[in-house]
């Protein structure tokens, strides 16, 4: 097998990991940095992301009303620690960009533009129309290209991680054009291989989105955190899922049910607010998981809007006009016309809330360090704890970039600190990785289908963990994931070829999702308490006396994983009450 | 909101097939797949791999036009196979890997002559002015950004290349995908990196073996408009040559 030697290399190429790399190539010029990804980096999730990104830099604003709409939205299961660094380092990234010529929206005087964002007190989301996370990734990909000692390894499908003497050394992955194993050496590897959505049926995510590097550090024993906490995005397009942003409502968009009545303020976040006038942090600026799941209550109640692709509510934009929405929401405009046939300059446009973003992930303190020695992780697949229990739109483009810049950091630290590592003892691991391969090529189709292994799994995170939640129904999806697991293991191809064999591929992702799922689904069931997305029929309180803590969910093999926990980090904000009813001060 | 958008419909697709380990050359694949009246291509394609042929090798993820994976040929024209809606096709559709790009297998073109040519024009900012960043942002007035912004819309999805008569006659040509991208960091206002990528792109390589077809805008999915970018930098370029040869004291 050949062996492919660098200083740090880094899984995902998209805003995490290329962040990274251009750190990583700035700070030492010599130093070898291999990117490798299974897509092109402008091909990475990071360009659907359409809002915007969160950065103190308005004279109205502070670090302090960023910290408590963070911890505050999190439903104080943020490690206040991370929230305080990343906060205080979002507006250097964001000009950082600014300065490599992301072409944010502009005042009229040339300063950057923001804009109103759910659960933000003050306007603080920097937007580059709605496609701000497509400008950001070109953005870094293209910086990425001044850099000779950047080697990229585009569309090279990661597998295993290879850890030896207690510490990651490296990982084998597959080139897909020729479809050989290549072992990757390195001092220090950082994980950025994003979120694992796809585990559910209906997500905003790109096919992509596996878990596959989450699932990697999984299997060497790095803790997956919170992965209960699974967030549905208000906005979803009903038949494909596409996301339509949350700046829709920042931008003045309102939600009606099917009785043309703004039925957020039945859900503590009202008195409703005139249209087209948008009071931040209430009403349709309210926090993702509250607005989901009050879309959830009215589907409940009956008073959804029936539409071939099931019960929605309307999002209706007219107020804001063609011209307006033309400048602020293009993108927008376009994905409803195309998928939904819905013009929303001239008609409401039927939503429900789709699967968006992993709060959870590989479990990494505020120095982008796993609990591996020499794995380092950032963006969707890590776990940094910023995001507690509820993601607030507009902190994860710019997590990726302070954690992906931190995560460079560490690792050029940590590589610079080791000695070469056991030649013999890690070409015996990339072989046998290689043999794992090998061993699902050689086994004959049988019964179980990639596809209807994947149907399966995601019916089954469907009905367990979804918005709300029970004991019965995550008992169920548990079990069910057991046995997929367990099937799994005689899946096998129907090509047996070596070029680009994406049925090779999609076995692997299928692989990846089983392993992310059941830790969603354990710790879900282990969490008797509602807490941000964390739901339960059963438990409708949050219980700060038992699970002010973070679930750690540990690979145990064919097993299910076992959960642990973990303290919150807390130091300046005490747990308290969420409040998105406007007429309070 | 009931109408015929929900719909079965079977779709005959005829699929280019490649594997350069088993076959001597391409050939066309046909299958009947049903499909609902409102999805796209990809989707066809999607339900093809997982329920009728495994084996079958595309590029795909985002499905909302955005991660430029899916640039494929549909019935000849070079499309976004998410972009790409059935209601738009009647008859059997014909699905190829993009034009003027070898074939990697099926339905994947092999990329790396993009790949360098998006390299090689300089595609980021070189600053007129060095800030850093206590000295905060640079200024750039809306109507500064327009002069540049739909340049900078390029997804990267090639369909440019496989609509450019030129670039399938002459590969060396640099193509207008990645000269716009050259000619969306001439046009910002904090960049001053204009005589690096000229020396690139206003060359007969470069904008001189454009023939001005117009095929790369009217493909692109996201109104950048190729064509306009190199007749600009033609322009340019003509201009810089006079400066040079009849003015060569007046500063460019």
């Amino acid at each position: 097998m050949e062996t492919i030697q660098a200083d740090v290399a880094i899984i995902g190429a998209g805003g995490a990991g290329l962040r990274a790399a251009i750190a990583l190539a700035e700070a030492d010029p010599k130093l070898r940095i291999a990117l490798v990804s299974k897509v092109y980096p402008m091909r990475s999730h990071t360009c659907a992301a359409e809002g915007g990104a969160a950065g103190v830099i308005k004279p109205d604003d502070s670090m302090e009303q960023h910290f408590e709409d963070t911890v505050g939205g999190g439903d104080w299961l943020c490690d206040q620690d991370a929230v305080d660094y990343h906060i205080h380092e979002a507006p250097k990234e964001l000009l950082q960009l600014e300065h490599w010529g992301c072409p944010w929206n502009r005042e009229a005087d040339g300063s950057v533009a923001v804009r109103p964002f759910g659960g933000m007190k003050i306007q603080r989301t920097w937007f580059a129309a709605d496609k701000s996370g497509f400008h950001i990734l070109h953005t870094l990909f293209q910086t990425s290209l001044q850099f000779p000692n950047i080697t990229r390894y585009d569309e090279f499908f990661a597998t295993d991680l290879l850890v030896d003497d207690g510490r990651c050394q490296g990982f084998t992955a597959i080139e897909m054009r020729s479809g050989q194993m290549r072992a990757f050496r390195a001092g220090a590897v950082i994980i950025a291989g994003g979120g694992a959505s796809r585990m559910f049926p209906f997500n905003t995510n790109g096919a992509i989105k596996t878990g596959d590097g989450m699932a990697m550090a999984y299997r060497v024993g790095a803790a997956l955190k919170d992965m209960e906490f699974v967030q549905y995005h208000p906005t979803g397009l009903p038949n494909t899922g596409t996301l339509l942003t949350e700046a829709c409502r920042g931008e003045g968009g309102v939600l009606y049910n099917k009785d043309n009545y703004r039925f957020l303020q039945d859900y503590g976040m009202g008195p409703e607010t005139p249209v087209g006038k948008p009071e931040l942090k209430t009403m349709e600026l309210g926090p993702r998981d509250r607005v989901s799941q009050s879309i959830w209550h009215e589907i409940q109640k009956g008073r959804a809007v029936k539409t071939p692709w099931g019960d929605c509510v309307w999002l209706d934009l007219r107020h804001m006009g063609e011209k307006k929405i033309n400048e602020r929401l293009p993108f927008v405009r376009d994905i409803c016309i195309s998928y939904l046939g819905i013009d929303p300059v001239k008609e409401m446009v039927p939503i429900r809330p789709v699967v968006h973003y992993m709060m959870g992930g590989i479990h990494t303190n505020t120095k982008a360090t796993t609990s591996v020695p020499g794995l380092f992780a950032a963006g969707e697949c890590a776990c940094v704890s910023i995001n507690g229990a509820n993601r607030l739109g507009s902190n994860s483009l710019v997590e990726i970039l302070v954690f992906g810049h931190r995560a460079a950091l560490s690792a050029l630290e940590f590589a610079k600190s080791v000695a070469p590592g056991n030649d013999a003892a890690l070409t015996a691991q990339a072989d046998a990785s290689q043999a794992k391969i090998r061993a699902l090529f050689l086994r004959t189709p049988g019964k179980e289908s990639i596809a209807g292994l994947r149907k399966e799994m995601t019916d089954t995170m469907e009905e367990g963990c979804g918005i709300y939640r029970t004991q019965e129904g995550m008992e169920k999806t548990c079990a069910k994931l057991s046995e997929l697991r367990r099937r799994y293991a005689d899946v096998a191809l129907h090509d047996k070829t070596n070029v680009y064999n994406t049925d090779l591929l999609s076995a692997l992702e299928l692989g990846s999702m089983l392993d992310c799922a059941e830790a969603v689904a354990m710790s879900g069931r282990e969490r008797h308490e509602s807490r941000g997305a964390h739901q339960r029929m059963d438990y409708p309180e949050r219980d700060d006396s038992k699970y002010l803590r973070h679930s750690m969910a540990y690979y145990n093999g064919l097993e299910p994983p076992r959960i642990d926990y973990l303290d919150v980090v807390i130091t300046t904000s005490p747990p308290g009450v969420r409040d998105y009813s406007g007429a309070k001060k | 909101m009931t109408d015929n958008r929900m719909a079965i419909r079977q779709v005959e697709l005829e699929v280019l097939r490649y594997n350069p380990e088993t076959d001597q050359e391409p050939k066309l694949q046909k299958f009947t797949v049903p499909c609902v009246n409102e999805w796209c291509v990809l989707d066809a394609l999607n339900y093809l791999k997982d329920n009728l042929d495994p084996t079958l090798a595309y590029r795909w993820s985002c499905h909302m036009q955005v991660c430029g994976s899916c640039g494929m040929m549909i019935n000849g024209e070079p499309k976004l196979a998410c972009k790409a809606m059935l209601r738009d096709y009647s008859g059997v559709i014909r699905v190829e890997p993009l034009s003027h790009f070898p074939i990697e297998r099926d339905l994947v073109a092999v990329a790396d002559d993009f790949m360098a040519k998006l390299k090689r024009v300089k595609p980021y900012l070189i600053p007129g002015e060095k800030r850093t960043l206590a000295d905060g942002e640079y200024k750039q007035t809306p109507a500064q950004l327009e002069r540049y912004k739909k340049y900078a819309m390029c997804i990267n999805c090639m369909l440019c290349y496989a609509a450019c008569p030129e670039y399938g006659l002459t590969p060396k040509f640099i193509g207008p995908g990645a000269i716009s991208l050259a000619h969306r960091y001439n046009q910002d206002s904090r960049d001053g990196g204009r005589d690096e990528r000229q020396e690139e792109i206003a060359t007969s390589e470069g904008v001189w073996e454009c023939t001005f077809v117009g095929a790369c805008s009217d493909v692109c999915p996201k109104h950048v408009d190729p064509a306009s970018a190199l007749q600009q930098v033609k322009v340019a370029s003509t201009v810089d040559w006079y400066l040079e040869h009849f003015m060569s004291w007046v500063k460019k």
